[in-house]
């Protein structure tokens, strides 16, 4: 240790002073160590080829530790080898890199250092990558101690902090510091304090370490041992009767019991002549009749004797159960769980945060998905089955454009408008077709629609077959916003926050500033006023409609580009679609705004309580969907009054 | 004495004033007889026409397919009463009728596997004990999912009564709950069927988990195999059942015609066209539908649990939400508002989606391209079902109208509303409708 | 129990309701104390306050936007009050926390601006699902029509004047026939408190008349509460009047006493 550090320092307060002297040179005056060295001698070379400044060192140790050093036997120099052809090895001189002519396998001898040498030199080798000039090479190398973390890196890498020069670097290494010194410190206050120091970490390698140090095991005694304890275990509540006996048979503290299983194999062993035990086998379908003839058979001798559960429970309750710390020092398992509560109400904090980002996004989607629906609903009283084939249609626009525009930014650029005036062209055709007809009958128009989209999902099938089709995102909105180990969010994601946003402020700019809006608002609240005031009640239904089945192409394209375009991919929103509506209230913007967030965060909450399974969570939103009916039956902004027809 | 016209059309009665309401109730239902002896006609044939009974014209698996479709009919039935009698559309019918396959499936699996394993168990030189025999059950039930032991749902599944009194409780109970929760918070027209739409998805998706109880998307199969009657062949098997769903049948039509009669019958087509005015008249509204959503889940039940063991085998897909959107389809095409309308739309069209996606519809040759009906036959359906919405929307039953009254004014009026609808009409003022 | 046939229907329905209930001259019925309720914050019903005894025919006016209609509403459960009481009888039971159809059984009818009959019913499916009877599901699937419900609809139908048009279907009725229709499933209903919603809009004088003398008759034996643009109809029934501005009362008592009131004038002529 105190030689490394000799080593080091002269590395980094002289590095000139030795500059002079070439690196065969150092190894001839180490020769017979460099050839053959040992751990004990290996030091002083090491020394002084650390002090000696050259650049070339650092390669030569790699070289020199992966046994790719030869020395020619003719005149000892070294030299890096390799053999190119049969008994003939091409040399490369260990200060320039140049290949210097070729020599036979007889006249080389590989260098061959041991374990223990090889670790020496990696010690070594680790100070000079550390300190690097090269940016990469000193985080590949800060990086290999954080992978295989060991006691005698930490001198050298807290040697190198104070030459850092980049701040995230030095960060790093200071984290990486602290963790060493947290497994590896000399003294417990020496851990102690750099345990304090990783609880205001938030990494996942941070919470490991922390988890190293708290690492357990378990065991069992007649008497608590003067040990770490972690905890006691009580046995009933901690574990079961049973495990706690499995574990007394583990530590040969307690005979083993043999199963019902092993009673069985036993009595099976052992019939003779119809019988076992003395009991005829027909009547062994009984449990108390197995024991019996198990009890006779042990009487004989023949098998182990049954325990019976006095017994167990006798054995269970003179014994301890517990789980001791690894670590023999109380104090620093103190300070580690200390520091593991705090990291973990951090990382709480930050999966709150995580989450939120989730939901929102996950919000913005069914906004975009929900919002055409929620108009049309609002306008015209009629639900549009078939909205989520405009969510498809808008997809497949998107798949299409790109299959003609190989430049994703601009196939993104002419699908976004082309798959809001297909889709609001597929929309207006449908209200003035079949919807018009049917305006006093929600239910068969409900029903029609339906039929439309079973026919368009079954069309989309023909024509662009089963499999799934990709829409493939430009490459700036590849990878993600990663704020730290807990919080991250992809930046498609964020686009189609941002494209919710902008539709959001549309529809209010629309709806609040726009004679069509002021219309629309008028027809939603009262139909027949507004009709005696003038109102082509058509042209807003038209209107509408095209606008929010444009709104749902646009969504189309942008749930397209983070997940397949299929044919069923309508299908798959438009129930959540439907409880966004349901849920919002009908015919506002805002409303809707708040549906999808609940259920958007909703969705995610209840994934993020019971992540293994997806299929539960939308069960359980669905059910918390009805309830929520129970107690607002219009929605969480419902319109009032007696235009609301309660 | 202006109307004495008879019609067999279920909605609005038009008897002689003279007779009032005092006549038999085949005297006002002259479908019923009509019906009836219609289906005693046809299971008369298929028992003829049958392998087992008769000359063997009908292959087994035919039999299969036309037991399943009385089923369908049954079912239809029930829809027809809850949305074209009571007029709540429903989209949560075909999960009741699954729930009741699920119900009787778990007898048939739990009988089925207890047989295979006792006689497994009998050759080992150790008799079972019951504890044995019941994990060695659950291990080959619940296997397929990773399990070994039967969750406590699989409590009476060794029990043929327990488990019948469930394929009636269960959808029964599970409609009381949800119709209480809906009606009492007066979620009407689209909203209730966007509700009965989740609460369809949601059964579904808990019962595609495999944590479920009920071997997730695997589901329950070999239902077909009838347990304790190993030496019956499926020719017998096939048309017992085709009985016994005629049988259903029989009894649903006449439930159902009994109670959308008279004077209950009066009372839940005026909750179907004006339900607050009903209820200003002193009835408890929300107390009728919850009858009517109820009885009719127990027949949806009931026709399941006699469709699945001639399918022989069911999962979660067959509760999704679209099953239940194609029974409304059915109704609609057949004509809603008269029973045997439903009937003949879910006959009709359930065998005829059969015969196209099942290759049975020659291909068409438009000269530039080849329409092949497997991939072309839900296009049609769409779209026909829309155009009968549209310009039909007494579906086929209409047609009996025609034949009956040629000549004579059509008198079946106005539907009215939607249950719950938004009655627009410009420039009136509303007073209950909404 | 069974009235002679020749009698005129009210008459017998006069006997029914002596049996039950002893008739208690002028009492209160219906007590509206104190009831305000707003739309979005626009105030429907101020501070209202009326009483209705038994019997008593009562007509209700005031221009477009007094509240009539909402007040109606109050009555009948459709809507709830923000605050005040409503109650009902001799036990002074208070309606607000009753449901529409529980508040109808207890004996307030109510007939809408708009004829609503079941259209595609029959007229008499249409008496007959207002006739008093157990309302209940299974008493309505188990029902089966007693003679003398049978020769009630009779009755009905010729107070009504559609005797012979009983085997029809409501909707092919004429606009004034709907509106009596649906003022004999009133009768029917038998309340002791009939909310009548401008019953006279869209007739010819003489089916005026014919309804003024329906209304008249049924005052006799009940509360009957008219709510009416036309002073003409209002004249011609005869009673106490109340006239309702902005939510509450502005005046009351006789036709003559309310219009010669200079704040009925200002409110019906503008200021």
């Amino acid at each position: 240790m105190l030689r490394l550090l000799k080593t080091l320092s002269v590395l980094l307060l002289l590095p000139l002073a030795a500059a002079a002297q070439d690196l065969q040179s150092i190894l001839q005056t180490h020769a017979e160590e460099a050839a053959s060295p040992s751990r004990q001698s290996v030091g002083t070379m090491l020394d002084d080829l650390a002090s000696s400044g050259l650049p070339e060192v650092a390669n030569f140790l790699e070289a020199y530790q992966d046994r790719d050093v030869w020395q020619r036997t003719t005149d000892g120099l070294f030299f890096y080898a390799e053999e190119t052809e049969d008994d003939l090895y091409t040399l490369t001189d260990i200060s320039t890199g140049e290949e210097v002519g070729t020599a036979p396998a007889s006249e080389m001898e590989q260098v061959r250092p041991n374990g223990g040498v090889r670790r020496e030199i990696a010690g070594a080798l680790v100070a000079f990558q550390l300190s690097d000039p090269d940016i990469d090479r000193r985080r590949t190398a800060v990086e290999a101690i954080a992978r295989s973390p060991s006691p005698d890196q930490i001198e050298p890498l807290r040697r190198s902090i104070e030459g850092e020069a980049d701040p995230a670097l030095l960060d790093r290494k200071q984290e990486l510091a602290s963790i060493l010194l947290a497994l590896y410190g000399e003294d417990s206050e020496a851990r102690i304090e750099a345990i304090g120091a990783l609880s205001g970490e938030l990494s996942v390698e941070a919470r490991s370490v922390l988890n190293q140090i708290l690492s357990t095991e378990q065991g069992v005694a007649p008497e608590l041992p003067e040990a770490n304890i972690a905890r006691v275990l009580v046995p009933g509540r901690q574990l079961t009767e049973a495990e706690a006996y499995a574990r007394l048979v583990e530590e040969d503290l307690a005979p083993p019991a043999p199963t019902d299983d092993d009673i069985r194999n036993a009595l099976a062993a052992n019939i003779e002549g119809g019988t076992v035990g003395g009991l005829p086998v027909t009547q062994l379908d009984d449990p108390a009749a197995r024991y019996t003839a198990y009890d006779a058979l042990a009487a004989e001798g023949t098998v182990p004797p049954r325990v019976p559960p006095e017994a167990r429970a006798a054995a269970v309750e003179s014994h301890v159960f517990f789980e001791a710390y690894d670590e023999p020092d109380p104090a620093v398992t103190d300070a580690a769980r200390a520091a593991l509560d705090e990291v973990r109400t951090r990382v709480g904090f930050g999966q709150v945060a995580d989450l939120t980002l989730d939901g929102l996004s996950l919000a913005s989607i069914y906004f975009l998905a929900a919002i055409g629906l929620a108009i049309t609903f609002g306008v015209m009283g009629v639900i549009n089955m078939a909205h989520g084939e405009f969510i498809m249609i808008g997809a497949y626009t998107g798949y299409v454009v790109q299959q003609f525009v190989p430049n994703y930014t601009v196939s993104l650029i002419i699908a976004l408008p082309l798959a809001f005036v297909i889709a609001a062209a597929a929309g207006i055709a449908l209200e003035r077709l079949v919807i018009r007809h049917l305006y006093h009958r929600p239910l068969e128009t409900l029903l029609a629609t339906f039929g439309i989209s079973i026919a368009l999902q079954q069309l989309a099938k023909n024509i662009f077959g089963t499999q799934a089709r990709p829409l493939t995102s430009p490459s700036w909105l590849d990878g993600a916003w990663i704020v730290n180990d807990v919080i991250q969010i992809s930046y498609i994601r964020i686009a189609i926050f941002v494209l919710a946003l902008i539709f959001l402020g549309l529809l209010l700019y629309i709806l609040k500033r726009t004679r069509l809006g002021l219309e629309v608002r008028a027809v939603t609240q009262n139909p027949g006023m507004a009709a005696s005031m003038g109102i082509n009640p058509d042209r807003i239904n038209m209107a509408t409609f095209g606008l929010g089945s444009g709104i749902a192409g646009i969504a189309g394209v942008a749930i397209g580009l983070y997940a397949q375009v299929t044919s069923e991919m309508g299908a798959n929103y438009i129930v959540q679609s439907f409880m966004t509506v349901v849920v919002g209230g009908v015919g506002n913007v805002w409303g809707t705004l708040a549906g999808a967030s609940l259920i958007g965060g909703l969705q995610k909450s209840i994934e993020w309580l019971n992540p293994s399974n997806t299929l539960a969570a939308q069960t359980y939103m669905i059910l918390f969907i009805i309830l929520f009916i129970q107690f607002r039956p219009k929605g969480i902004v419902a319109l009032k009054g007696r235009a609301a027809g309660d | 004495m202006t109307d004495a016209t008879e019609t067999a059309s279920g909605p609005g009665y038009r008897g002689p004033a003279t007779g009032g309401e005092r006549r038999s109730f085949i005297a006002r239902n002259p479908s019923v007889l009509w019906f009836l002896a219609a289906l005693a006609l046809f299971t008369l044939g298929v028992t003829i026409l049958s392998e087992a009974t008769g000359n063997g014209a009908l292959s087994t698996s035919f039999v299969k397919t036309l037991g399943k479709t009385l089923c369908l009919c049954l079912v239809a039935i029930a829809m027809d009463a809850v949305w074209g009698y009571c007029g709540i559309l429903s989209l949560g019918h075909m999960a009741f009728f699954g729930l009741g396959g699920y119900m009787i499936g778990m007898w048939l699996m739990y009988a089925r596997t207890e047989a295979i394993v006792l006689e497994s168990l009998a050759n080992q030189p150790i008799p079972p004990t019951p504890a044995e025999v019941e994990a060695a059950i659950g291990s080959q039930i619940m296997g397929v999912v990773g399990g070994s032991e039967l969750p406590d749902i699989w409590a009476f599944a060794h029990s043929l009564p327990l488990q019948l009194l469930l394929v009636v409780l269960v959808p029964g109970l599970l409609a009381l709950v949800f119709g209480w929760l809906a009606f009492r918070s007066r979620v009407t027209g689209v909203y209730l069927s966007i509700l009965t739409q989740a609460m369809t998805l949601a059964l579904s998706l808990y019962l595609f988990q495999n944590d479920s109880g009920l071997r997730g998307n695997n589901g329950l199969s070999g239902l077909q195999n009838i347990p304790g009657l190993p030496s019956t062949s499926q020719a017998w098997i096939s048309i017992s059942f085709f009985w016994a769903s005629a049988l259903a049948l029989g009894l649903g039509y006449l439930l159902f015609a009994w109670v959308v009669s008279g004077k209950m019958g009066s009372v839940i087509r005026g909750i179907r066209d004006n339900e607050a005015r009903v209820r200003f008249l002193g009835y408890p509204v929300e107390g009728f539908k919850l009858f009517v959503f109820t009885l009719t889940a127990v027949v949806a039940g009931l026709a399941g649990a006699l469709y699945y063991p001639q399918a022989g085998i069911i999962n979660p897909a067959e509760i999704a939400p679209i099953a239940s959107i194609y029974l409304a389809v059915w109704v609609a095409i057949g004509g809603r508002g008269r029973l045997y309308g439903a009937v003949i739309g879910a006959a009709f069209v359930s065998l005829l989606s059969s015969w196209f996606t099942g290759g049975g519809a020659p291909d068409l040759n438009l000269g530039f391209y080849l329409v092949q009906w497997t991939d072309w036959w839900l296009v049609l359906l769409g779209l026909s079902f829309v155009l009968v919405t549209l310009f039909a929307p007494k579906g086929i039953g209409g047609l009996f109208d025609l034949l009956r009254r040629r000549g004579d004014p059509d008198r079946d009026g106005d539907y009215g509303p939607d249950a719950g609808a938004w009655r627009k009409e410009e420039g009136e003022e509303e007073e209950i409708t909404r | 129990m069974m009235a002679p046939a020749d009698a005129a229907p009210l008459a017998r329905d006069e006997a029914r309701r002596g049996e039950e209930r002893p008739r208690r001259p002028r009492s209160t019925l219906l007590e509206v104390s104190g009831v305000s309720v707003s739309f979005d914050g626009f105030r429907a019903i101020n501070n209202l306050s009326l009483s209705i005894g038994e019997p008593e025919l009562r007509a209700v006016i005031g221009p477009n936007g007094a509240g009539k209609t909402t007040f109606m509403d109050i009555v009948t459960g459709k809507t709830r009050p923000d605050e005040g009481s409503v109650t009902w009888g001799e036990r002074s039971q208070s309606l607000l926390r009753m449901s529409e159809s529980e508040i109808a059984r207890a004996g307030i009818g109510r007939k809408f601006q708009k004829p609503t009959v079941f259209e595609s019913q029959s007229v008499r499916e249409n008496l007959a699902m207002a006739l008093r009877n157990p309302r209940g599901p299974f008493d309505v699937l188990f029902y089966r029509p007693p003679t003398d419900d049978t020769g009630r609809i009779l009755e009905l139908a010729e107070e009504i004047g559609l005797a012979a048009q009983l085997g029809r279907l409501s909707g092919e009725l004429s606009h004034g026939q709907k509106q009596w229709l649906e003022i004999g499933m009133l009768l029917a209903q038998d309340p002791r408190l009939l909310l009548v919603d401008e019953p006279a809009a869209g007739m010819t004088p003489a089916e005026r008349e014919h309804t003024t003398d329906l209304l008249k008759r049924a005052a006799e034996s009940r509360a009957v509460v008219v709510v009416e643009h036309d002073m003409e109809f209002v004249r011609r029934l005869d009673c106490r009047v109340t006239v309702l501005h902005e939510g509450s009362v502005l005046a009351e008592g006789s036709l003559d006493h309310v219009t010669r009131d200079q704040r009925v004038i200002d409110v019906y002529l503008g200021r």
